[in-house]
């Protein structure tokens, strides 16, 4: 088992035929998962990789039946294409783009509830179950199959606590980014939520970072709901109040939104934290007695 | 982004929402002049900064006489002002806005955001204006009165009435704070804002409601859509540093330490100065070279790194995903090579083509130092560094 995704997931991608939706559909492929075809407004009965391109999401579906779909249209063309897929009945929207306005999101998020759509992203790197399905610009090799569930505000975090967990043995379950944006699709109790339910998933890697109150609500959630171990650490203790550090949402404001806040919750919680980032690994076995 | 209190102004009055008759001026002349124009016999002047606290730091001021005005000016225009909301250098100053001055009854507060946890835009308002309002909100919260905006409906009168009952507002006044409300709501949807202060919005001593400041923040995403705002972006109040790595696309942030940090990833640059810190190092920066990091970028980025005199060692972070480590080392020598370094430089690479980076570092005839692993390159860059601050 894994959770959202796995080697029966159809995927098509939204921006097949431009840059991004090229390398990584070639690199989604490599890695075996089931690309079904892709979607470029007017190239539809074309062909892209091997692959069908489709003018409308609802073609796609209809031709394909894909249930999956990966966005890398560019930010301003990124409500519609959530809303194309919404609207033609696709379950799983993985939207890797970066600088989506924070209203849209504000509207998708809704389309998105009542559509009984799971979002991931915007400004993320996409979700993989490894050595089945790898939806996102995450590498591949890094990943190995196993037993802890990731789900994190960062790429390049989440590369970090993968590699941690590949080296020490345990391998990964599934791994989520749920991006650097202040208004994610799916958030930390979203994901918390599948993973407490997924037998495979032993013990739960979060990694959250400076900026808002998603760590400290999870940290609730974990109390009352989670039974499984967890492990997090928040990156951004030395970041200065005020400053947008990079993802647009970690910024400490009204200083709210601290490290140490967060770290302090997630204690409260029961929580395993390390505020060693190359010790992540170690703390897993510490919290799981592995 | 940040807008100036004059722009913020300006975008009130297109959406009728009652402010001053102000002018925006460059010189001590300009501002004498307008405050003939406005005439009556007193005004009120404000440095322009993107800053709060300036009332506080002498940056705003009632005066009374064009000698006053004068000095008021000759002392702001072209200096900064330090509040405690700026570093120790403060703002520069090159705007005074003058208006007229008039009697304040009460001081309140209205302000929206958008909340992250309900991800609804908020409305807040409070009966303590004037004063910094997180103070009021984390020592009084009861003091806040909340509103919460349904996206499919926009903010509706009801959610405007009710919270001016509770401020205490008599008919005529409700009237106008609903306006308001309804403005800023229509505003804040028209613009893409992500935050809007009017803190005072106050009542006149003849009753009625005016927005005495404006404090607007849009969000950087949506500037495409707005040309008109991004027209009115002011890079004297930036950071020079950070204007030239938003040139090239790189995320930076100047910090005091003395370790230069070259990352990929925003949440794993946050976690290298962490790292840093932990083993006793003070990082310089946060930099991020993005994911579609290209040599020239890199380049880039190494060069204003360096062109921090206080960096005494660098620490290059990578962890490939799109990113190719054998790329990054390409840039890191193509930099060294043109800008000539003279401070040791640590270099950690994972992931994609991690080998064939670190391979090329080392038959490059540079002052490079590896690392093998996270906390091993931590700790050699921290001494080659000095051990910190």
């Amino acid at each position: 088992m894994s959770i959202l995704i796995d080697k029966h997931t159809k995927v098509i991608c939204q921006g097949f035929t431009g840059k991004n939706g090229t390398f990584h559909s070639q690199q989604a492929i490599a890695y075996g998962t089931q690309m079904v075809g892709g979607v470029t407004p007017g190239k539809g009965s074309t062909e892209h990789l091997g692959l069908p391109v489709f003018d409308t999401v609802i073609d796609a579906i209809a031709a394909t039946g894909a249930d999956a779909s990966v966005i890398y249209v560019p930010a301003p063309f990124v409500m519609d294409s959530i809303m194309e897929a919404v609207g033609a009945g696709i379950k799983i929207i993985v939207c890797v783009t970066e600088g989506v306005p924070t209203l849209d999101m504000l509207k998708c998020k809704i389309a998105c509830d009542n559509g009984g759509v799971v979002l991931i992203g915007p400004n993320c790197p996409g979700v993989i179950t490894p050595d089945e399905c790898k939806i996102g610009i995450m590498p591949g090799h890094i990943h190995k199959r196993g037993c802890v569930g990731i789900v994190s505000r960062s790429g390049t975090l989440t590369y970090e606590a993968v590699k941690q967990t590949t080296d020490t043995g345990f391998g990964q379950s599934t791994c989520v980014g749920i991006g650097g944006d202040p208004i994610p699709g799916s958030n930390f109790i979203d994901i918390l939520t599948l993973f407490e339910k997924d037998p495979e998933t032993e013990a739960i890697v979060m990694i959250g970072e400076i900026g808002g109150t998603a760590e400290e609500e999870a940290a609730d959630f974990i109390k009352k709901y989670v039974t499984k171990p967890v492990v997090s650490y928040i990156a951004g203790a030395t970041a200065p109040a005020g400053k947008r550090m990079g993802h647009a949402g970690a910024i400490i404001s009204g200083g709210k939104g601290t490290a140490d806040e967060k770290f302090k919750a997630l204690e409260a919680a029961g929580v395993k934290v390390t505020r060693n980032l190359a010790e992540i690994g170690e703390t897993l076995k510490e919290a799981t007695g592995w | 982004m940040n807008l100036h209190e004059y722009q913020g102004k300006a975008l009130f009055r297109k959406y009728d929402l009652p402010v001053s008759t102000g002018v925006a001026c460059d010189t001590t002349e300009e501002v004498l002049a307008a405050a003939k124009q406005i005439g009556g016999d007193a005004w009120v002047i404000k440095a322009q900064v993107h800053a709060g606290g300036r009332g506080k730091a002498g940056g705003v001021k009632l005066v009374k006489t064009e000698a006053e005005i004068s000095e008021f000016c000759g002392r702001h225009i072209g200096g900064r002002l330090v509040t405690y909301q700026t570093d120790a250098h403060g703002q520069p100053i090159s705007k005074i806005l003058i208006e007229s001055c008039i009697g304040i009854a009460r001081e309140l507060y209205l302000g929206a955001v958008v909340d992250r946890s309900t991800r609804r835009i908020v409305f807040m308002a409070s009966t303590e204006g004037g004063v910094e309002i997180e103070k009021v909100a984390q020592e009084t919260p009861e003091k806040i009165l909340k509103a919460s905006i349904d996206p499919l409906v926009g903010p509706q009168p009801n959610q405007a009435r009710q919270m001016a009952f509770k401020l205490g507002l008599d008919s005529a006044q409700i009237k106008q704070f609903t306006q308001v409300f309804l403005g800023l709501g229509k505003l804040f949807e028209d613009k893409d804002v992500s935050l809007i202060e009017v803190n005072p919005l106050v009542i006149t001593e003849d009753g009625n409601l005016l927005c005495l400041d404006a404090k607007v923040v849009i969000d950087s995403n949506a500037m495409y859509r707005h040309p008109d705002l991004a027209a009115m972006r002011d890079p004297s109040q930036e950071d020079e540093r950070e204007a030239i790595a938003a040139k090239w696309d790189l995320n930076y942030v100047a910090l005091d330490g003395n370790i230069g940090c070259m990352v990929n990833g925003a949440g794993l640059a946050m976690g290298t100065m962490d790292t840093v810190k932990l083993y006793g190092g003070a990082p310089a920066n946060f930099l991020d070279v993005g994911g579609g990091a290209t040599k020239e970028r890199v380049a880039e980025a190494f060069k204003l790194i360096l062109s921090d005199s206080n960096v005494k060692a660098v620490f290059v972070n990578i962890f490939g995903g799109i990113v190719r480590c054998d790329m990054i080392a390409e840039g890191i020598i193509g930099a060294v090579e043109e800008v000539g370094v003279e401070v040791p430089v640590v270099v950690r690479l994972e992931g994609t083509n991690s080998d064939k980076g670190t391979e090329i570092l080392s038959q490059s005839n540079l002052n490079i130092i590896a690392g093998s692993t996270l906390a091993d390159a931590a700790r050699k860059v921290v001494a080659a560094a000095g051990g910190g601050l």
